[in-house]
């Protein structure tokens, strides 16, 4: 039988290199700022300094990661910022002196992310109700239950060994640093090697094919929220080691930096493409550039407009560059 | 002559109601190893929610589904798969930002076990071997947003394949096919028949159905009608039974006598699509557009219109020279449009019938900005009624309706801007018969009240049994404009080969 030649174009490879190609922009840019930054202050290209911005960076880079995986399926999580509260307090509840070993504050608090997260997917795979929605109702949930578990107040006096796990270092880096590594490589992992993460990207890709494909998009939507919700307590009790004190206000708006740093790093929220290396190169861009405009004494007003604009840019630049591919 | 043993699959006496109404009623089919079996009905006959029933996207009230000897009443989609039933949707149902061989893979990856790893490289290999064994030559790791349609329906076909499907649903494969890759479709269901496999096939397109079914089942208005060899058939049983009456009257029979010219055409060109386009359309008179797919049909439309306007060349309207460079130009001359795409171009699908209907004439059912809701009502149940557009009440969101339903809409939209041209860009593709005739009879209302129609179809029977005259396009050239008398399908085709 013969086959039709017109069938033969188009195998083409163009596709991945274009994509590619976008991800090597991010980290041009992110490159340029950090020589621009280090012509200008002497400050900015030392060990420390990169070292505090790693370690600033890196709560909102779990966080982002999180959230990165929630929008690849086409989703939303707004409650993040609030699950760091909740599993902040939580956690230093449990980690006064003398009462617990380390493990079962961390334990409590991851438990408690999970089961925050895991009843954003319930409610989001049972109900039609849209994910921004039903999230921005437990982004408002959680910060109460923080405020009513705290009784309002900061829950302070917490063990040393509990003030290591984000405060400390292991041979000279800090922990933070360390942690987000791994995590950085365990989601990246997920996302690109596991059956799961490819659900992930055909669930927002394309629901209709998905489902088609005998993909349990329930199952799928369950797992990305609860995981989400878990990477959000990881950064709360991070935070709570790190400033020793769990805070029933701590983590308001994160959640619009982790979402910043997703899209500024080519997740698309349309859902379908997106990846963890973007989403660590968002947040070191914002990372850098408010460390740069700090060191530059420009004032944390300023700071707002010039990240508003970046990520309007990076949205715009993304959207160019799939026109031109059309 | 055939005992049961022949059949692959079987349904007995399926029933399924939504909401209270029934979509499918007691209904059976048998499908024989190595066939293809046309599934015939018009829109709403139950055909989609059949076949949902089959692949588990559904779960039928009563009834029973029997895959070689297993029950598969209750399965679910994933089972189904997995037992030898896979469907290629009208829609393509694929991942754009995926690559070829993860979505032939997709749902399989480790048996779709959610925790386990991923072996690109593998399923690549895999996708690689596959598609070379059909003979199709597509790379496996290139991004399915790269794919034309027709690649990524062999796609389908090679995740049915894979999949080790005995039973290949296609649901209208050809709609968005050219000839060229329709061949190659039907070379591949011939090789897949001869291996046994059973394709179900649904498809409007009668020629089609003639060349490639062996077996045809008509549904209609959700009850099984018959099974027969195709052989036993002809067009006119066939749709008879489909629609319940007869339609002998397909296109109305039309008394006007063309009168004044309205739009003149002259020396149009559009660089790259088309050249020295020049002809005339009088008033009550429909001049048919044929030609191949890319001859520039639908470029010539819409160049006329304003859409992509024309490098050079003349418009003369009523006999004045007119110069259209946007459609709000082409609107103020009285020209209207109804697009092919009318998914894209046509409706909003959200809104109502009488919001679409009023939505290019807004203005004059307005006061001040404000919206006459009473006067926009009236004219809008005029329209629905003049059309008999089948809806609910007017309120009713148009992507509820039915396809030929939703273009009666975009008609309607149309002719309240009361138009004297109008352009027909393939005004009944994809639509049933019997919507078809009541279209068909619509065009006819305009052409005797005056309006100059301009109508472009792949249909030859269409274009035949409604032009008065029929210009022929060649890849971007006028090769002949021909009087009705003159017109055949042999010499449209042969003006449309023309080089």
């Amino acid at each position: 039988m013969e086959k039709d030649s017109t069938l033969i174009k188009g195998g083409d490879y163009g596709g991945i290199r274009i994509r590619d190609a976008g991800k090597y922009v991010l980290l041009i840019v992110l490159v340029a700022i950090c020589i621009a930054l280090a012509m200008t202050t002497p400050r900015f290209f030392t060990v420390q300094n990169l070292m505090i911005i790693v370690t600033q960076v890196s709560i909102n880079a779990l966080l982002a990661f999180g959230v990165t995986f929630v929008i690849i399926t086409g989703g939303i999580d707004l409650s993040i910022g609030s699950i760091v509260a909740v599993t902040g307090v939580v956690a230093a509840s449990f980690a006064h002196p003398d009462t617990y070993p380390v493990i079962v504050p961390i334990g409590v608090g991851l438990l408690a992310g999970l089961l925050f997260g895991a009843f954003n997917g319930f409610v989001v795979t049972r109900t039609k109700v849209p994910p921004f929605i039903v999230t921005l109702g437990t982004m408002t949930i959680g910060r109460g239950l923080a405020l009513i578990l705290s009784k309002g107040r900061p829950v302070s006096n917490l063990s040393d060994s509990f003030n290591f796990i984000g405060g400390g270092k292991v041979l000279g880096v800090p922990t933070l640093i360390i942690i987000l590594v791994v995590f950085f490589v365990v989601c990246t992992v997920i996302l690109k090697k596991t059956v799961i993460g490819r659900y992930m990207y055909a669930v927002g890709g394309n629901e209709q094919a998905a489902k088609a494909s005998g993909i349990q998009l329930s199952t799928v939507k369950m797992i990305v929220y609860t995981l989400c919700g878990g990477l959000a307590a990881l950064a709360g009790i991070l935070l709570t080691s790190r400033i020793t004190t769990g805070q029933p206000n701590a983590g308001a708006g994160f959640e619009l930096d982790a979402i910043a740093a997703a899209i500024i790093g080519g997740t698309s929220t349309a859902g379908g493409a997106g990846t963890m290396t973007g989403t660590l190169l968002g947040a070191l861009l914002i990372g850098v550039i408010s460390n740069g405009l700090d060191l530059l004494n420009v004032t944390s007003y300023y700071q707002q407009v010039v990240m508003g604009i970046i990520i309007i840019g990076a949205v715009v630049l993304d959207s160019l560059k799939h026109t031109k591919n059309g | 002559m055939n005992s049961h043993q022949d059949y692959i699959l079987q349904v007995r006496g399926l029933t399924k109601t939504f909401a209270g109404v029934v979509a499918l009623d007691n209904v059976q089919l048998n499908i024989r190893k190595g066939e293809v079996h046309a599934l015939m009905g018009e829109n709403g006959a139950g055909k989609s929610t059949l076949m949902k029933l089959l692949i588990g996207l559904l779960k039928p009230d009563s009834g029973e589904i029997s895959f070689e000897g297993t029950d598969l009443t209750t399965s679910h989609v994933r089972e189904v798969m997995k037992r030898g039933i896979s469907m290629i949707h009208q829609e393509m149902q694929v991942v754009p930002e995926l690559t070829v061989a993860q979505n032939i893979f997709l749902g399989r990856e480790a048996n779709g076990k959610l925790f386990s790893w991923l072996n690109d490289r593998n399923l690549t290999e895999r996708a690689g071997q596959l598609l070379k064994q059909m003979g199709v030559n597509i790379r496996p790791d290139s991004q399915m947003k790269y794919l034309s349609v027709a690649q990524m329906q062999m796609v389908e076909i090679a995740k049915a394949i894979s999949n080790n499907a005995r039973v290949i649903i296609m649901d209208e494969p050809t709609s968005a096919l050219s000839d060229k890759e329709v061949a190659t479709l039907f070379g591949l269901i011939s090789d897949l028949k001869q291996k046994g496999v059973a394709i179900i096939y649904i498809s409007h397109k009668m020629e089609e159905i003639f060349t490639i079914a062996d077996t045809i089942t008509v549904l209609r208005d959700g009850k099984y009608m018959a099974t027969k060899p195709a052989a036993e058939f002809d067009i006119h049983t066939l749709i008879t039974m489909m629609v319940g009456r007869e339609i002998d009257t397909l296109f109305p029979v039309s008394t006007t006598r063309p009168g004044k010219e309205v739009l003149s055409v002259r020396q149009l060109c559009r660089k790259g699509k088309f050249s020295d386009i020049s002809f005339d359309v009088y008033e009550g008179e429909i001049l048919g557009i044929a030609g191949l797919m890319g001859a520039g049909r639908t470029e010539v439309a819409s160049a006329i219109y304003g859409l992509d306007p024309a490098d050079s060349g003349e418009l003369y309207i009523k006999g004045e020279k007119v110069s259209i460079n946007a459609p709000q130009d082409a609107i103020g001359h009285g020209i209207g449009y109804v697009s092919e795409d009318r998914k894209k171009f046509g409706f909003i699908p959200h809104l109502s019938v009488r919001e679409n209907i009023t939505l290019a004439s807004l203005p004059k059912y307005a006061k001040g900005g404000v919206v006459q809701a009473k006067s926009e009502s009236e004219t809008a149940n005029v329209m629905m009624a003049d059309l008999k557009i089948k809806a609910s009440s007017s309120a009713q969101p148009v992507k509820q309706l039915s396809g030929g339903n939703q273009q009666k809409v975009v008609i309607g939209k149309i002719l309240l801007s009361s138009p004297s041209i109008i352009i027909l860009d393939e005004p009944t593709r994809g639509i049933d018969i019997g919507a078809k005739a009541e279209i068909y009879k619509l065009i006819n209302q305009l052409k005797e009240t005056g309006t100059a129609i301009i109508l472009i179809s792949s249909e030859l029977p269409e274009l035949l049994g409604m032009s008065d005259r029929i210009l022929v396009l060649a890849k971007g050239h006028q090769t002949a404009v021909l009087s009705a008398r003159e017109a055949t399908q042999e010499t449209i085709m042969h003006y449309a080969m023309e080089v």
